[in-house]
């Protein structure tokens, strides 16, 4: 049951971080990766929340599924490459530390409004 | 709708194969986090090797795609969706947040800082081992 739960959110996921990124490509074009950066903040955050919270089903379906495939490693480790490549060393390094730091303090806050609805 | 230039897939073509892509990725990471398992706090292997393969195998693929592989649709099928349903950005915060909670400072700094050097390494190491032994087109 546990694979289709994964399945289900990881087809939600997927095509929302696609849409996603598309969408802010547009909205906000430039160097800086905005689409990536901001389903992997969201992503932190929901799973943050979502950690503290659910049950097995839940976590499955929207932790290990539509959290884990909206974000990505993958995209963001290229992207960063990318930049470096271009020769744009600052927005790199920015993009890499400020996602990484972004994404702990969205983890956080979804953690503590998690536990906050716990009480 | 608005006319697109031929041989250019459908967005919803596109966005179907993104998700199809997506839950073959996120299965593989599942699997390999049940193979692999870890206790709430503790070293997650699982998340690191998910991630730093596929950030290679990106790094492989991101230069296929532009050299050699023309179809429109294996970078949604492939990149965006099995890779990036294979690795998990999100899994990595919360598993760094935990490791920090859950004991000492020490691995969970580690976690924090090998994850992202590891990953743009390997994506690195994927374009560059690719575009070297991509034979010259004659």
């Amino acid at each position: 049951m546990t694979v289709l739960w994964v399945a289900l959110g990881a087809a939600v996921g997927a095509p929302a971080r696609y849409l996603t990124d598309r969408a802010l490509q547009r909205l906000l074009p430039g160097r800086f990766p905005w689409g990536t950066f901001t389903v992997n903040v969201v992503g932190s955050f929901v799973l943050g929340l979502v950690s503290v919270t659910a049950g097995p089903g839940v976590t499955a379906l929207v932790g290990v599924g539509f959290c884990g495939a909206l974000t990505t490693y993958s995209t963001f480790a290229y992207e960063t490459v990318a930049l470096a490549q271009r020769r744009v060393l600052a927005v790199a390094a920015v993009y890499l530390t400020g996602s990484v730091a972004a994404g702990l303090i969205a983890a956080t806050l979804g953690r503590l409004l998690g536990l906050a609805l716990r009480h | 709708m608005s006319p697109r230039a031929s041989g250019q897939p459908h967005l919803l073509a596109v966005v179907a194969t993104v998700a199809v892509g997506g839950v073959v990725g996120a299965e593989a990471r599942y699997g390999l986090a049940v193979g692999l398992p870890h206790a709430p706090g503790a070293w997650a292997w699982s998340t690191l090797i998910a991630n730093v393969t596929g950030c290679l195998l990106i790094g492989v693929l991101m230069v296929l795609v532009s050299e050699r592989i023309r179809h429109p649709l294996v970078r949604p099928l492939l990149g965006v969706g099995v890779l990036g349903g294979y690795t998990t950005f999100s899994t990595y915060t919360v598993d760094t947040l935990a490791a920090f909670g859950g004991g000492p400072a020490g691995p969970a700094l580690l976690y924090l800082v090998l994850t992202p050097v590891l990953a743009v390494a390997a994506a690195a190491v994927g374009v560059a081992s690719t575009r070297a032994l991509l034979p010259d087109r004659a």
